[in-house]
């Protein structure tokens, strides 16, 4: 039984290699998707190493990612010097870090755009907690003067400068651009820098850059003496420490910075895999087809084996076994292509600036055994039903001539179905009355329900669409138009399953382009209600630029009003509390925007502060609470709640004044300015004033309505298009899947191809033919995608109407979705057309 | 090409005709220098035993194979310059075929199968002629159905009734009753005799049946690729003499 489930593979190459095209996409993008966010994760894992210290000096209630201003609090060299002294400490170095520093090439455009972030900081020369140097030097010498820099040499390169060269860099405060000199190169010694920028000082122009020009730090590294580890280092250094400073293990900053990059790579990771198994999934349904199909050619085959006395057990299992192997090839290859993948994730990746090292994408042992596992159970699983199918073949086929087995009615299974579609339909309806749990979550149950319902039943939903698709070939292609229609008809069940595998990623593609459409016109909707400033200046990612900027735009003629707003993190309730993002808005905030109050009033004095309901119900805040807020350094401030007012864009949840904000030790930068014109002024001339100012500034940009509205569509498309282009792959496998049932059907076809050729079908005809029997299976894919996916965008919109709040149908889209299908159609047809029309006539009519 | 001064106009013509396969010690010579007149207005059987070449020269005639060498002519057009195109559009138009087995397209209706050379041709069927040519064939209670509702004989006779209704100049029919039972048979071959007859119609069947071979006005014998004999109006016991003799002719060539 094995050789000879061995043999028909062997039989059926062309076969083997086009079902098992669709696994091995499929695992070669989860394989690739595994390395790479191994390889992603390993190269951040390594810089962070590379670059912690034994101990680390801090202001207390800082960790060491996800701030956005750092505090202006400071240690002076006498208390560096202490700890230095300590029997327990070898050195101490002092480090100034600093924020808000951006790098511009030669031209003048930002290096990096909005990726990776810019570290800048002072070269002490402090070992890290390995002992090795925390920046090798690559080219040059390390800075001496104030004035000299350093780059990591990706930097250098994307920035077109070399050593010796001037360096210009956006300064956090004070006169915004700055010119510096060049004087070499160093990588993190983990290897790369992930896409980060580094710019080094020496410790004077670090302070000069970040502090002012004054003789402190904002943090010590801590390297142990011998025979001290790091806690009993820790213990030392508290006891000598200024208020406002703690120091903390080596150990614990890696872990903080392995928590907050380990966020950040989870959700890109989570994101790839879910287009992952969409693939892999779309990948198992062509699977089922082509065995199913492959099965029925077999039926006279595979009763002659039950002739000869196999049992339905040796019957299935050969099949199974045929789909192991299948299972097993396609995953080798699948993976070896996966790690191909993974260099081209990387190779993209590396275009949005962030860097991985290619040795950190390696293959581990967690990442073949999934793909083996998930490639070879779903090829397993897919072979199943078929593999079933195939031992209920009677003995007594093998003798007969009609051996077309007689295709139990698609009643039962249609009403069953049908069933399920009302079961769906109804968990996705309660998903629209607040039920318990996720309103989303129902619905994407009821959706998982249709698109397997429906891809179950396809055979009799689709012969309406098909029915229509062959009425209308008829009348534009006349018979062969008409024959093609037919032949799509001829096995509903087979021209279903085909056009179910492209109907997921249609159902997918359309949902997602219903939720952006939503998305985009409930944006536009509020910021046509809440843009009523003139002109707001921010930057692409929401970076905080220096004070200076609205200084400059507040002397344009005919700006009236400059308001500015400041993010910070804060922690609420005290110096352990959650951590959490508030807005620090000047007086003039509430003048330009028209805010929805529903309690209380939003002009604030000292220690006051105005909350959007959403946080303010969740606390359990009413007009006159009071709550805690922790700053970098210690500081707290006991704001009392004076206003209460609905969700918008403009401000933050919780809303203090600027100058509090300031007096809390957080460093002034700006994130957001306002600008209203006086009356009178010519927005266009104004508009072109503004620009001219911040033209040397690459990281703010001044947007009126009309901007400010697309470019947060721009984004929100960005998006949308990211996922299209993911969702691809699942369209791509399904391609595949049409290839191959044409492919076989034509095979099956062999004769009345022949009868076809000689009674007058031209090969024109014919291979017209066979590209509108793709075509009408595309449709059907694509019509039962659309609908599903506009239905259940439509529910989703709904559940989701507090944030989105209009519908929007991407109408262009979907037309856009089913001309693709049938450009898929004839894609798919071309090379199954090609082998039908080089049939030979002869051969194909010869009676044997 | 046409013979108006001497006797009957020909229909389709063999001139020299070879078509061997394979090379060297394994080539095998199918046709082995056919020339052969096929006339118009009569019905013609080609006999032979298995591997004569009987079906290669239907082929070759029918513009469904090209010869390895010679000439095959069918209503004047010598088919070794056209390409497949043209090929098609002459076999859509000028010749009609009936096949052994699987001669319908099983999606489509009897109408449906019979009027498909039309179709194909984008042509509208000839309303009068369509009508004689369904009732010759007793279908016309049956031409909503599909193939498969069809009995065998009823089946050949859709295929009958296709090859006729484009008013083809030369039909060929390729063991139209090989899989047919013996009433079958019968009703498929009167028919055929009465195309002839009363249609005009020029018909060339290829068979092995000696039965139906005595319904022709000419029989052909090929054996070994070559015309080795041929009779006018045959009864049967003449045709089951000369069969016999060409078998004991190639048993002879074995020994």
């Amino acid at each position: 039984m094995l050789r000879l489930t061995l043999r028909n593979l062997f039989a059926r190459k062309l076969r083997l290699v086009m079902s098992a095209l669709a696994i091995v996409l499929g695992v070669a993008f989860l394989a690739g998707v595994l390395i790479f966010s191994h390889g992603l994760s390993h190269t951040f894992d390594n810089i962070i190493k590379g670059s912690t210290p034994d101990a680390l000096v801090r202001p207390v209630g800082t960790a060491s990612f996800g701030q956005t201003a750092p505090s202006t609090l400071t240690i002076p060299p006498a208390d560096v010097a202490r700890l230095a002294d300590l029997p327990e400490v070898a050195r101490a170095d002092g480090s100034v870090d600093g924020a808000g520093l951006f790098l511009l090439d030669r031209h003048g455009k930002l290096v990096g755009g909005q990726g990776a972030p810019t570290l800048a900081f002072n070269h002490s020369g402090s070992p890290n907690m390995l002992g090795e140097n925390i920046l090798d030097l690559r080219s040059g010498r390390w800075p001496q003067r104030p004035d000299e820099v350093l780059l990591d040499h990706r930097a250098a390169e994307r920035g077109g400068y070399s050593v010796g060269d001037t360096v210009k860099v956006i300064a956090p405060s004070g006169d915004p651009v700055r010119t510096l000199h060049l004087v070499g190169t160093a990588d993190f010694n983990g290897g790369g820098t992930a896409g980060a920028i580094l710019v080094i000082f020496d410790t004077a122009g670090a302070q000069q850059m970040f502090l002012g020009g004054r003789d402190v730090f904002t943090t010590v590294n801590l390297t142990a003496a011998d025979g001290v580890n790091q806690a009993q280092l820790v213990a030392a250094a508290k006891k000598v420490l200024p208020t406002g400073f703690t120091a903390v293990t080596g150990d614990k900053v890696v872990d903080e910075s392995k928590d907050a990059v380990g966020q950040f790579l989870g959700v890109i990771s989570t994101f790839l895999l879910v287009f992952a198994i969409i693939a892999v999934i779309v990948g198992g349904f062509i699977i089922v087809n082509t065995f199913s199909i492959l099965v029925a050619q077999r039926t006279r085959e595979l009763a002659l084996i039950r002739a000869l006395g196999a049992s339905q057990r040796q019957v299935t299992g050969s099949v199974l076994l045929e789909a192991l192997v299948t299972g097993l090839v396609a995953t080798t290859l699948g993976v070896a292509v996966g790690w191909g993948l993974a260099r081209a994730l990387a190779a993209l990746f590396r275009t949005f600036g962030l860097d991985i090292a290619g040795g950190a994408l390696t293959l581990t042992p967690r990442t073949i055994v999934l793909s083996y596992v998930v490639g070879v159970l779903v090829t397993l699983v897919a072979a199943y039903l078929p593999a079933r199918r195939a031992a209920k073949v009677p003995p007594v086929a093998a003798m007969r001539d009609d051996l077309v087995p007689k295709e139990r009615s698609l009643r039962r299974r249609t009403l069953i179905g049908a069933g399920f579609l009302v079961l769906g339909a109804a968990i996705a309806v309660v998903g629209l009355f607040d039920p318990p749990g996720n309103d989303a979550a129902w619905i994407g149950v009821g959706a998982v329900l249709w698109i397997l319902t429906v891809a179950a039943i396809s055979a009799a939903l689709g012969r309406p669409v098909l029915a229509f698709c062959r009425n209308v070939f008829q009348r534009l292609f006349g018979t062969p138009g008409r024959l093609a229609g037919e032949n799509a008809l001829r096995d509903p069940r087979r021209t279903g399953a085909t056009a179910s595998a492209l109907m997921i990623g249609l159902a997918l593609v359309s949902l997602i382009g219903v939720l952006a459409a939503s998305l985009n016109s409930s944006l536009g909707d509020l910021v046509d209600k809440q843009f009523s400033a003139d002109f707001v200046v921010q930057s692409a990612a929401f970076t905080p630029f220096p004070t200076e900027v609205g200084d400059q735009l507040q002397k344009v003629p005919g700006v009236a009003v400059v308001s500015r707003q400041q993010m910070a993190n804060a922690r609420l309730g005290g110096i352990d509390g959650d951590n959490t993002f508030i807005a620090a808005n000047d007086e003039q905030l509430t003048r330009i925007y028209d805010l929805d109050v529903d309690a209380g009033r939003t002009s604030l004095r000292g220690d006051e502060t105005f909350v959007t309901k959403d946080v303010a119900d969740k606390h359990g805040w009413k007009v006159g609470s009071r709550f805690t807020l922790a700053f970098p350094g210690g500081a707290t401030m006991r704001p009392t709640v004076v206003g209460i007012i609905e969700p918008n864009v403009v401000t933050g949840q919780i809303n203090i004044p600027l100058d509090r904000l300031e007096a809390a030790g957080v460093q002034r930068q700006d994130s957001s300015l306002s600008i209203r014109l006086e009356p009178g002024a010519d927005a266009a001339t104004v508009h072109r004033a503004l620009d001219k100012v911040v033209a040397p500034l690459p990281i703010v940009s001044v947007q009126d309505k009309q901007e400010f509205g697309d470019s947060i569509r721009g984004q929100v498309n960005q998006l949308l298009f990211m996922i299209y282009g993911l969702l691809a792959l699942a369209i791509v496998i399904a391609v595949i899947g049409i290839v191959n049932t044409l492919g076989l059907s034509v095979l099956e076809r062999t004769r009345e191809l022949g009868l076809l050729r000689a009674i007058g079908l031209t090969r024109r005809q014919l291979r017209r033919m066979v590209t509108l029997e793709s075509i009408a299976i595309a449709v059907l894919g694509a019509v039962l995608g659309l609908v599903i996916g506009v239905l259940f965008g439509v529910l989703l919109r709904q559940a989701l109407a507090d944030n989105l709040t209009s519908l929007g149908l991407p109408l262009g889209q979907l037309v856009a979705f089913l001309v693709v299908a049938v450009v898929v159609g004839v894609l798919a047809a071309i090379v199954p057309a090609i082998r039908a029309a080089r049939l030979d006539v002869l051969r194909a009519i010869a009676t044997e | 090409m046409t013979d108006a001064d001497n006797g009957p106009a020909v229909a389709a013509r063999a001139v020299d005709l070879r078509k061997t396969y394979g090379s060297g010690d394994s080539e095998v010579r199918a046709l082995d220098g056919v020339t052969l007149d096929l006339y118009a207005g009569q019905f013609t059987a080609v006999m032979g035993p298995s591997g004569s070449g009987k079906s290669t020269l239907m082929h070759c005639l029918a513009a469904l194979d090209a010869p390895t060498s010679g000439e095959a002519v069918v209503d004047g057009v010598t088919l070794g310059a056209l390409k497949d195109t043209q090929l098609t559009t002459l076999r859509r138009e000028r010749i009609g075929f009936v096949f052994q087995a699987f001669n319908l397209i099983p999606t489509l209706t009897a109408r449906e199968n019979i009027l498909l050379p039309l179709s194909l041709a984008g042509r509208k069927p000839d309303q009068a002629w369509f009508d004689q040519v369904i009732d010759a064939v007793g279908l016309r209670d049956r031409l909503g159905h599909r193939p498969s509702e069809l009995s065998g004989g009823q089946q050949q006779r859709v295929a009958c009734a296709r090859a006729l209704v484009s008013q083809p100049r030369i039909v060929f029919a390729d063991e139209p009753t090989g899989n047919l039972d013996s009433t079958s048979s019968s009703e498929i071959l009167a028919f055929l005799r009465r195309s002839v007859d009363e249609f005009g119609q020029t018909v060339v069947m290829v068979t092995h049946d000696a039965v139906a071979a005595s319904y022709c006005d000419r029989v052909v014998f090929l054996a070994d690729g070559r015309v080795v004999d041929e009779l006018e109006h045959p009864d049967r016991d003449q045709m089951l003499e000369h069969m016999a003799a060409l078998q004991s002719a190639a048993m002879n060539l074995v020994d």
